[in-house]
């Protein structure tokens, strides 16, 4: 909310400086955001005096002006009508930025040069008025500034008003916080109304229909106002809060509302049909459709309040009026809306309308119910004195909904307790009043504390805790440390885990990145088959795009992305990780499942590029590395890896791609990514990842490690070599010689598979080591050969192999 | 005899000692101790000296000739050794083979910080879901539908009462129903609201600390706060609190760090003011407690909460939030 300090200190005396003020604000909870000038877009612009004008050869309406603008003569050309040799203008000179957007620059108009731009009141800023150039003061001397001509100064503060404090959404409210502040008084505006008959009782009548919409309505007549442009001071003050003044009535009601906080309204009291207000919601479907008076039609909902006359809408209650009964300058007679309303009601039907005005903000955040005849009668009291009306005898009141303010038991004690304080009752008194809240000590430790009508966001002892605490300053209470219980939880393994598993990518080399939680969906880009559970997604109702419109279900399109960025940008050798949740919807009214991911992406170089070497591409074996190495370093038992079966995981290339597999438990899928998946991406270089399920890991590392014995006795290794079908996984064989439970069978390595001469087509070798330990003596060279033979000769038989010539 | 044995002896030994070459050694030991040699020839000679003076005699230039033998082996064995160093010479200022070293996200480091201080100090780390329903995060806490304190935080919604979490404090209030006091939590987690632009990211990271116990005051707040900001940053960090709304606070407090760029005086950073909101802060709502079920005569508490990305860019001195998303290896390659 913008401040004016000239206007603030006609409610309160200033002796700070506006720094210090600005300070003094910030530190009581009303954080001054900027303090600006609004006028100072105008710096640029002078007084200049016409000295001469002259038709333009070229043009009819348009006049070359010769100008003083008090040190130089300037040749202005201008199509104002009102422009008269000797008087005095506003000037700005090229350069000037105005506030319509236009930048003045030193041009030719229709061949005739043009050195500045003599201004309307429009295009400064200033007003409403276009039809010709604003006329100056012939007494000032050319060459002085606009600002400095006008005294169009001020101080401006922008203040950042948290919701709770609605009753500082006005003068009168930040007026009293200064005053408590500086130890200063607040100063009210005391109407002053004359009254003449007939009574008001005679002329008009309200009725409030939703008395739990609309607790309280008054309201005020005055008639044969004269509707015109509002004196230049109210307009300044508007301005400079950035109001724009409309004419003396409207800026009368928007002046009140920025005193006083009260939103008010002015009707045109003879366009209300059968001269009355009805306060209810729509009867009829015509009534629905309704005009505002910003010239829009709106779609009223049935639970929205409105003010109606006799027989019509003629405003959205507490959002915006009606063009039906707006003031305008054939208006006479103004009939004075100074209304109560229900916050959330307000709120509802301003959500619904999707808008939001001074009157509707001030409304949903609670405006003192109290305050309503006041507010009435002081714009009562200025329309009379500036549009120069009567005002009817007495007011019309009505106040359905008046609800007592029950005192709040406020205990010194706890309040001390509270905050860590050493306050005496009467210090707590003092501070509570100085804001007007009320208070009855009771004891010497409890007191009763009424709060003032305006603070509707009060109810609770914290509330005035909170108060007191703001007022006697943050920083003065002692800064202490909690005694606390040296109880604490046994600490969260998952969390543990996750810091684990990125010190370890981070160690094989990998970049953790971070990237959002939505995507654009993913059956398309990944060849999803529609059975796929990762398209069980969950959208967002309101996304920032469609690109980020739904929760994703795999961090690897999100890697993609990265990879493309960065190849794009040459960094084509990029290995990638990410820690991120997957969401599985089960539908949008319950919550989904979140699921813990680790993916990782390698695409380009094996090792970093360098002269030692030529540089080798990485491939599928390098990110199973990585995921074998890290299954060690976790201590987990050593994964299986499963050729996939086509179509198991999209977007892997077929039979380029694996199940991870913990026992029968699917933990992930490692594989290189599908050509035709990275065409959509843009990336043109393989790409190999991998994607595994942290919680299913989570259950697979074992909580302790436990130490196995060094061998005492030597092992002793045999080698052998089969040839077997193309199609035979090294796996399958490896895992045929586990079949055979040696318990001297220490290690199966495969060091090497061999295609092409002299092995037949259709046939590869492999190459197996297997090293042999005992616990209890050292192995013998005869039984050893012995036991290799024989499991050489059952996987003879199982894969039906052969043994090399 | 011209020269005494101790003479021989000494000159021998120097000339080994000084030979630096395997066959030169062998020489010199042909030329003392051949059969021609000098002390070969030199015990022989004694045999003419006076029977009184042989034995002496003897024994001197036999302890001679073993060390110089003794000389002569030394040097040669340690010569042998040394010829079995590499010849030639390599550029050292080639690269050396790199064990490539990858890179935690400066998010990921300093959550790791924030959470480290505050374990230090007990805290226990609490988790909670991303997508959260509107009890948890809001009424909850004390923010009914229809408030405007709703509008501090834009919502992004799966439907009316589920919600993409616009803060970590959901984490207090399922952690509460879970367990009774004294409690003492940090929540760090993904939050997302629906705004975007230069100084909004739609997803950013929290951190949330709770504290409850039967004492507990703001000041206590204040006390631990502050020593927070002054392990985060340094011990001269000045800080200040500000009174400020949350519903689910009272009173609620925003803590401003003196500026680390411009130590108070006044910059770009902190538009001037010299000072960097850094956290939000407040005594738990007695409402939120009675939603929890607890005894709010019994029992007080505090609850703060920071945006990891504001603190990472402070201590990192990144200058575009929106650098922590997209990725860009020579950024990420940096932390």
């Amino acid at each position: 909310m913008k401040i004016s300090l000239d206007w603030l200190s006609q409610y309160v005396d200033i002796t700070e400086r506006p720094a210090d003020l600005a300070d003094m604000l910030t530190m009581a909870g009303f954080e001054v955001e900027a303090v600006t000038d609004p006028y100072e877009h105008l710096g640029d612009i002078v007084i200049a005096a016409i000295r001469d004008i002259t038709v333009h050869p070229d043009a009819d309406r348009l006049s070359c002006c010769s100008v003083d603008t008090g040190g130089a003569t300037l040749r202005i050309i201008c199509g104002a009508p009102n422009i008269k040799t000797g008087m005095n203008v506003p000037c700005a000179l090229p350069g000037t930025l105005l506030p319509t957007g236009t930048r003045v620059e030193t041009g030719t108009i229709r061949g005739q040069v043009s050195e500045g731009m003599l201004c309307s009141e429009a295009e400064l800023g200033l007003g409403p008025d276009a039809s010709g150039i604003m006329p100056i003061n012939d007494a000032i001397p050319p060459g002085t500034p606009l600002t400095e001509a006008l005294g169009l100064s001020a101080t401006i503060f922008e203040i950042g008003l948290t919701p709770n404090r609605p009753d500082c959404l006005s003068y009168t409210g930040i007026a009293r916080e200064v005053a408590a502040l500086c130890g200063a008084t607040l100063k009210r505006p005391v109407p002053v109304i004359k009254e003449s008959p007939p009574d008001i009782h005679a002329l008009t009548s309200v009725t409030i229909e939703n008395p739990d919409m609309c607790p309280r309505y008054s309201a005020r007549l005055v008639t044969g106002v004269r509707v015109r442009q509002s004196p230049a001071w109210l307009q300044k003050r508007l301005l400079s809060v950035g109001l724009k003044p409309i004419n003396n009535i409207v800026d009368i009601t928007n002046y009140v509302m920025m005193e006083t906080g009260q939103p008010l309204h002015a009707f045109d009291f003879n366009r209300l049909s059968e001269k009355r207000i009805v306060v209810r919601t729509c009867q009829t479907e015509a009534e629905k459709s309704f005009a505002t008076l910003d010239g829009k039609q709106r779609r009223i909902e049935d639970s929205t309040l409105m003010i109606c006359d006799g027989s019509a809408p003629v405003a959205v209650a507490g959002v915006m009026g009606g063009e039906n009964s707006e003031i305008d300058d054939s208006t006479t007679d103004v009939l004075i809306e100074s209304a109560h309303f229900d916050p959330v009601s307000i709120r509802k039907a301003g959500k619904q309308l999707g808008l939001s005005t001074d009157a509707s903000y001030r409304f949903e955040r609670g405006v003192d119910p109290e305050g309503t005849v006041s507010a009435m009668n002081r714009a009562a009291a200025m329309m009379a004195e500036t549009a120069g009306g009567t005002i009817a005898k007495g007011i019309i009141d009505e106040y359905p909904g008046r609800q007592a303010i029950e005192p709040i038991r406020l205990s010194a004690k706890h309040t001390n307790r509270h905050l860590g304080t050493n306050l005496a009752p009467e210090q707590i008194a003092g501070y509570l009043g100085a804001i007007e809240f009320a208070v009855t000590h009771r004891d010497n430790d409890a007191m009763d504390v009424h709060r003032p009508s305006f603070r509707v966001d009060v109810s609770r002892p914290e509330d005035l805790m909170e108060e007191v605490a703001r007022l006697s300053g943050y920083n003065n209470i002692p800064t202490t440390f909690p005694a606390v219980s040296a109880k604490t939880q046994p600490p969260l393994r998952s969390f543990a885990l996750k810091a684990e598993i990125r010190e370890l990518m981070a160690g094989f080399g990998f970049n953790e990145t971070i990237h959002y939680s939505f995507t654009a969906k993913n059956g398309e880009r990944l060849e999803m088959p529609e059975e796929d559970s990762r398209l069980n997604e969950l959208p967002i109702v309101n996304p920032i795009s469609e690109t980020q419109s739904i929760m994703r279900t795999s961090l690897i399109p999100s890697l993609l992305e990265a990879c493309q960025k960065n190849i794009f940008r040459q960094e084509r050798d990029l290995k990638f990780f990410e820690l991120g949740k997957a969401f599985y919807s089960h539908g949008t009214e319950r919550l989904p499942d979140e699921t813990g991911l680790l993916s990782a992406v390698w695409t380009g170089a094996r090792h970093p590029r360098s002269w030692h070497e030529k540089t080798v591409a990485c491939d599928f074996f390098d990110i199973k590395g990585v995921l074998e190495s890290f299954f060690s370093a976790l201590r987990t038992r050593p994964a299986d890896f499963e050729q996939l079966e086509r179509n198991q995981c999209a977007y892997t290339c077929p039979g380029h791609g694996a199940n991870i597999l913990a026992g029968n438990t699917e933990i992930g899928v490692v594989g290189e990514i599908k050509p035709s998946v990275l065409e959509r991406f843009d990336i043109h270089q393989p790409v190999f990842a991998f994607e595994i399920d942290l919680d299913r890991l989570l259950a697979l590392v074992p909580q302790a490690t436990e130490f196995a014995a060094i061998p005492r006795f030597p092992a002793t290794a045999r080698d052998m070599t089969l040839i077997v079908d193309e199609h035979v996984a090294a796996g399958a064989v490896v895992k045929e010689i586990e079949a055979s439970n040696v318990d001297i069978i220490e290690d199966i390595t495969v060091f090497d598979v061999y295609k092409g001469k002299p092995i037949a087509d259709g046939k590869k070798s492999i190459s197996i080591r297997i090293t042999y330990r005992s616990h209890e003596q050292t192995l013998e060279d005869g039984p050893v050969n012995a036991l290799h033979q024989g499991i050489t000769g059952k996987l003879l038989a199982v894969f039906d192999a052969g043994l090399p010539e | 005899m011209n020269k005494t044995i101790e003479q021989i002896r000494a000159e021998a030994l120097e000339e080994i000692e000084t030979a630096g070459d395997i066959e030169k050694i062998k020489d010199i030991s042909v030329r003392y101790l051949g059969r021609k040699g000098i002390v070969t020839q030199y015990l022989r000679d004694i045999a003419a000296l006076p029977a009184s003076e042989r034995p002496e005699a003897g024994k001197k230039a036999n302890q001679a000739k073993k060390a110089i033998e003794n000389a002569a082996e030394d040097a040669i064995s340690k010569l042998s050794l040394s010829e079995k160093d590499p010849t030639g010479a390599i550029d050292v200022s080639l690269p050396g083979r790199l064990s490539p070293r990858g890179s935690l996200h400066p998010v990921t480091r300093i959550t790791q910080r924030i959470c480290g201080i505050f374990e230090r100090m007990g805290f226990d780390i609490a988790e909670g879901p991303e997508v959260e329903t509107d009890y948890y995060n809001f009424e909850a806490l004390n923010i009914p539908k229809n408030h405007p304190a709703r509008d501090m935080q834009d919502t992004f919604y799966i439907s009316e009462n589920i919600v993409l979490r616009t803060h970590t404090s959901p984490i207090q209030v399922r952690f509460m129903e879970a367990n009774a006091p004294p409690i003492r939590i940090i929540a760090p987690g993904k939050v997302y609201r629906c705004d975007s632009d230069l100084t909004h990211t739609p997803m950013f990271h929290q951190v949330e600390g709770l504290l409850v116990d039967e004492s507990v005051s703001f000041g206590d707040l204040k006390g631990l706060l502050t020593l927070f900001v002054q392990q985060m940053f340094d011990a001269q960090t000045g800080l200040r609190f500000r009174p400020s709304f949350f519903p689910f606070t009272e009173p609620s407090a925003e803590v401003d760090i003196q500026c680390v760029i411009c130590r108070g005086e006044g910059c770009k950073v902190c538009s001037g003011t010299g000072w960097l909101e850094v956290l939000g802060c407040g005594m738990v709502h007695p409402a939120v407690f009675e939603n929890v079920g607890y005894d709010t005569s019994r029992y007080r508490g505090f609850a703060f909460g920071m945006g990891v990305e504001r603190i990472a860019m402070l201590k990192y001195g990144i200058n575009d939030l929106r650098m922590f998303f997209e990725s860009d290896i020579r950024f990420l390659r940096q932390f």
